[in-house]
This record gives C-alpha cells, sequence and structure tokens, in this order.
C-alpha cells in the first residue's frame, strides 16, 4: 500500500524543493535590500549635496547620530527606550484585553444565534469608526491618562479579533464535529479539542489585522495626548522642528510595526502548521 | 439477540414532500456486518446519520442493547468517507481522541491508541502529521480512532468511497481482517455493488422514493475471506459473480420501475 510510498516520497522530494524555495526567496530579497539599499543612497546624497536644508530633511548620520543620543541621554526627560517602551506597553496591555475577550465573544457569536443577534451589529455598527472619531468621548469619560489610550487602543484591536474568530467558528468543518460527537464530545470539550484550534487560523489572522490597526491608532492617539510615547516623541519634536527626532521617531514605529508583522507570521507558521495543507 | 434494533423507522426532512425513509425495520447484531447498498437519494445516508443519532426520526424507535438512541454517542463509532480527522493533533492523538474525551489517563490512551494502530497495520505511523498521510491511511487512521474508543457497534459511512480501487481492494480485506480480530458488529453503507457483496453478512438493497428496503440478502464471501480464501478467488467465483449480477439487476429493475412510474 501506499504506506511505502510516503517515505520515499517525502526524502526524493526535501533536497529539490527546498533548494528551489531558498534560490527564489534569495533573489525577492535581494530586488527588496536593494531597493532599501538605493533608496538610503538617494537620502544621502541628496543630504551630503546639501541640496535639501537639514530642517526638511536632516541627513543620515545626524539621524544616527540623534539615535545614540537619545539612546543614551534622552529627549523630553525620557530615553528613546522609555518612549518605546511606553507605547509598547500600551499596546501590549489593550492587546492582552482584547484576546482575553475578543476571542470568547467571537466563539459565541459564530456559536451562538441569541449571542450573534446581540453581538453583531454593536460590532458592526462601531468598526467602521475610526477609532480617533470617539477618540474625544473617551477622553471626556476617563480623562486623559493611561486607561484613555489603552481602553482606545483595545477597542480598535477588539473588532477584528472577534469578527474573525465568529468567521473561524462559524466555518468549522461539520464532518470534524459530528465525528467529535460520535467520540463522545460534550458542548464543551467540542469548542476546546474541535472549535477553538479550526478558528485558531482565523484567529492569528485576526490578531494580525488588530495589531496593525491597533500601532496606528496608538501613535496617533499619542499624538493627541500624551507624556509619553513614540507619537508624542514624534509631536513634541516637531513642534520645535527638531526633524532629526521625528525622522527617528517615525522609523522607529515603521520598524516596530514591521517586527510586529514578521512576529506574527512566524507564530502563525509555528502554531499552524496544517493551514494550507491539503488535508 | 440483536443489539442494535431499528423499528417502523421514517424521517423526513422538514419542507419537503416525500420522506427520505419510510417504514424502514432492521436490526443487527453480534457476528453481522450489515451492509446498506442503493444509488444516489435512496436514503442510506439518512439511515446511518439517523443510528448515528446525527438526526432523528420523524416516526419508529431506535435502540442499542434496549436503550433508546439520542442524538451521537461514543457507543456508536462512526468512520467517515472524507478525512474526519483532526489536523492539529498527530495520529497518535487523533486514535486516542475518543479516550481523551472520556478522560482516560495518557499513558493508558495511548498504549491502547498504540494497539489499535497496529491492527490497523499503522504501528510506525503515531507521529506522522495528518497532512503527511494518503488517502487510505487516513482512512485507516480513522478506523483506529472509532475503534480505540471501544463502540458497541462500528457506523461506516462510505468509507472507501474517496479512494482508488487498488487501495479501496486492500481496505477492504483490511476491514474484514480488523472486524474478525475485534468482533465488532458494523454497519456500513455504500454505492459499490462488488464491495457490498464482498463484504456483508447481511446485506439490504435501498430503493428511492421514497427510501425502502426492496431486499434483504444473507451472504458468506467475507467469512470465506476471513476463513484464509483469497479475496481474487472469491471475487472470481461465479457464485460471487452471480450475486453481485442479481444485485445489480435488482437495482436497475428498481430504477425502471421508477422512470415507469414518472411517465405513467
Amino acid at each position: 500500500m501506499s504506506s511505502l510510498e510516503v517515505p520515499v516520497a517525502a526524502k526524493r522530494s526535501s533536497p529539490s524543493t527546498p533548494a528551489v524555495k531558498i534560490r527564489r526567496s534569495l533573489s525577492t530579497r535581494w530586488i527588496s535590500g536593494l531597493t532599501l539599499a538605493t533608496l538610503l543612497l538617494l537620502w544621502w546624497a541628496v543630504t551630503a549635496a546639501e541640496w535639501i536644508e537639514p530642517l526638511f530633511l536632516p541627513s543620515p548620520e545626524a539621524v544616527l547620530a540623534k539615535a545614540w543620543l537619545l539612546l543614551t541621554q534622552g529627549y523630553m526627560e525620557s530615553t528613546l527606550w522609555q518612549h518605546l517602551g511606553a507605547s509598547l506597553g500600551r499596546i501590549g496591555l489593550a492587546l492582552g484585553a482584547a484576546i482575553a475577550t475578543a476571542i470568547p465573544i467571537g466563539i459565541a457569536i459564530g456559536h451562538n444565534r441569541i449571542a450573534r443577534g446581540i453581538l453583531d451589529p454593536l460590532i458592526e455598527f462601531y468598526r467602521p469608526i475610526p477609532p480617533l472619531a470617539y477618540l474625544p468621548l473617551i477622553v471626556i469619560w476617563c480623562g486623559i491618562g493611561e486607561l484613555s489610550k489603552v481602553l482606545l487602543i483595545y477597542l480598535a484591536i477588539f473588532a477584528p479579533i472577534a469578527i474573525a474568530t465568529a468567521t473561524g467558528v462559524r466555518t468549522v468543518d461539520p464532518t470534524k464535529l459530528r465525528a467529535a460527537q460520535s467520540l463522545g464530545a460534550t458542548r464543551a470539550q467540542l469548542i476546546r479539542h474541535v472549535i477553538l484550534p479550526s478558528a485558531l487560523p482565523d484567529i492569528l489572522t485576526g490578531v494580525r489585522i488588530g495589531l496593525g490597526v491597533g500601532w496606528s491608532t496608538l501613535v496617533a492617539a499619542e499624538l493627541i495626548a500624551a507624556t509619553s510615547g513614540l507619537g508624542f516623541m514624534v509631536q513634541s519634536a516637531a513642534q520645535f522642528l527638531v526633524t532629526d527626532v521625528v525622522v527617528l521617531g517615525i522609523l522607529v514605529i515603521a520598524l516596530i510595526a514591521f517586527a510586529l508583522e514578521m512576529g506574527l507570521r512566524a507564530l502563525q507558521r509555528k502554531l499552524v502548521p496544517w493551514h494550507g495543507q491539503s488535508h | 439477540m440483536a443489539l442494535l434494533e431499528l423499528e417502523r423507522i421514517s424521517a423526513q426532512y422538514p419542507g419537503a414532500a416525500e420522506p427520505v425513509l419510510a417504514d424502514i425495520n432492521l436490526s443487527l447484531g453480534p457476528q453481522q456486518l450489515l451492509v446498506a447498498l442503493g444509488p444516489s437519494g435512496s436514503g442510506k445516508t439518512s439511515l446511518l446519520n439517523l443510528i448515528a443519532g446525527f438526526v432523528t426520526p420523524s416516526a419508529g424507535r431506535i435502540s442499542l442493547d434496549g436503550v433508546p438512541v439520542q442524538g451521537p454517542g461514543a457507543e456508536r463509532g462512526v468512520v467517515f468517507q472524507d478525512d474526519a480527522l483532526l489536523p492539529w493533533q498527530d495520529v497518535l492523538a487523533n486514535v486516542a481522541f475518543g479516550l481523551e474525551l472520556a478522560g482516560v489517563p495518557r499513558p493508558e490512551r495511548e498504549r491502547k491508541a498504540r494497539e489499535m494502530l497496529a491492527l490497523v497495520d499503522l504501528a510506525d505511523f503515531g507521529t506522522r502529521r495528518i497532512w503527511q498521510l494518503s488517502g487510505g491511511q487516513k482512512q485507516r487512521v480513522g478506523l483506529a480512532r472509532a475503534l480505540a474508543a471501544d463502540p458497541r457497534v462500528l457506523l461506516m459511512d462510505e468509507p472507501f468511497g474517496a479512494l482508488d480501487a487498488f487501495t479501496r481492494e486492500q481496505m477492504q480485506e483490511l476491514l474484514l481482517q480488523v472486524w474478525q480480530r475485534t468482533a465488532k458488529p458494523v454497519f456500513l453503507i455504500t454505492h459499490d455493488i462488488e464491495e457490498a457483496v464482498f463484504l456483508a453478512t447481511d446485506l439490504i438493497l435501498l430503493a428511492p422514493n421514497p427510501g425502502q428496503i426492496v431486499e434483504r440478502l444473507q451472504l458468506d464471501f467475507g467469512q470465506r475471506y476471513a476463513a484464509g480464501e483469497s479475496a481474487r478467488a472469491i471475487k472470481s467465483d461465479p457464485r460471487f459473480i452471480e450475486t453481485r449480477e442479481h444485485v445489480l439487476s435488482r437495482v436497475f429493475s428498481q430504477r425502471s420501475a421508477a422512470v415507469r412510474q414518472e411517465f405513467a
């Protein structure tokens, strides 16, 4: 039987396919790397030739030097690490709260008709509103402290995770549910052993989208009302026309967003290796 | 004594004019391998879903060991046509899944799962991932999983329908071996006539509109295989061919009767 074919086929294909994959991913990465290098070079050339005043675009060296200064001495009474820590702390707290509440609520929406009837319109009502539009209301209710910023990001992250979870739960393979039921699964066991793992790829996609929205909301919220954080750093530097800090802040914000996205993709590959496999 | 008993079972989907099954009487006892054969629309899948408890009959009574069947349960193990395994677990955990649900401690359930994997000739496949298996291997894992939960009866929903002809033949032989070794009563549905005749100790032929049993046969080809005769020798035996042709003609006479009725 085919029990013999599988290991043989796996052995034969393993040296050839990764080789092809590596070569292709390398060439794509080369193109991306080259683009990045060209842009940096252009930046350096434009500033070195003094075509643009440093007030509008500081040179890469100036930004790097400023980065060192910010790391060691700080800006506006906090170092870069402290600003970064403040921003990451806020999004981390909001993400934790969103995951802890949005997944159970998403399961309820996907699983239960009444829960869907109550919660679906509420989420769909507030989801399309840009978070900054209801920030003033949150500030009126909760003040300008940490709570209002965390709450704002929490709301921004909550909707994508809840909706993705509900979608994942609704699209669980009914045969798998029946199989578990005929093995004696209770309702709670169905959720724990079949529904939740089935929906995990969708949940992780929801977290990815939520984190992206949350990060941009956070920085925007810090631009408006904060005394620490990357958004605050950029905003206050702009007020004093300290352009190198502004550029540095933007670069760090972009880097963090990129790192979050990459980290979540890696997590997705690790947690749901069956996703996308033919089975 | 019958284990599983169906008395005057009818089933109708809400809103449908015709019932899918009408007045079905059926019993399944120990040592039996009951095969329900019928064309599509004859209600054989509905029949299995009723016994499994996935749907409830509109009339009649289903009982197992004298206890009425209500909803799905571990005492009626099901092997599905398409892959119903859980890809987030490896093969061993899939086979042990029913025991895990029942709260059996890990060493105990893994020992049992290994035993079942050996029974379906997959002893070395415990750590494989589900997506690394071929179609036939998946069905064998599905069979091992159903057996590991130690059900009273085994229900098989066109278990080999999606397999290629070679694998299907091997799976039929494997099923007979497993059936003989575990002594579990089996209820299997199929639309493959040769498969039905080869496997069944008891064959029921279903006809559509509404689904009803039009013929019951007692056969011994499976037992002959279990007694050591080769599958090919049995399937080329004139008596096997004769039985197969008889069943085939019954299916077609039902079909043409239905067509005549429609045009009358």
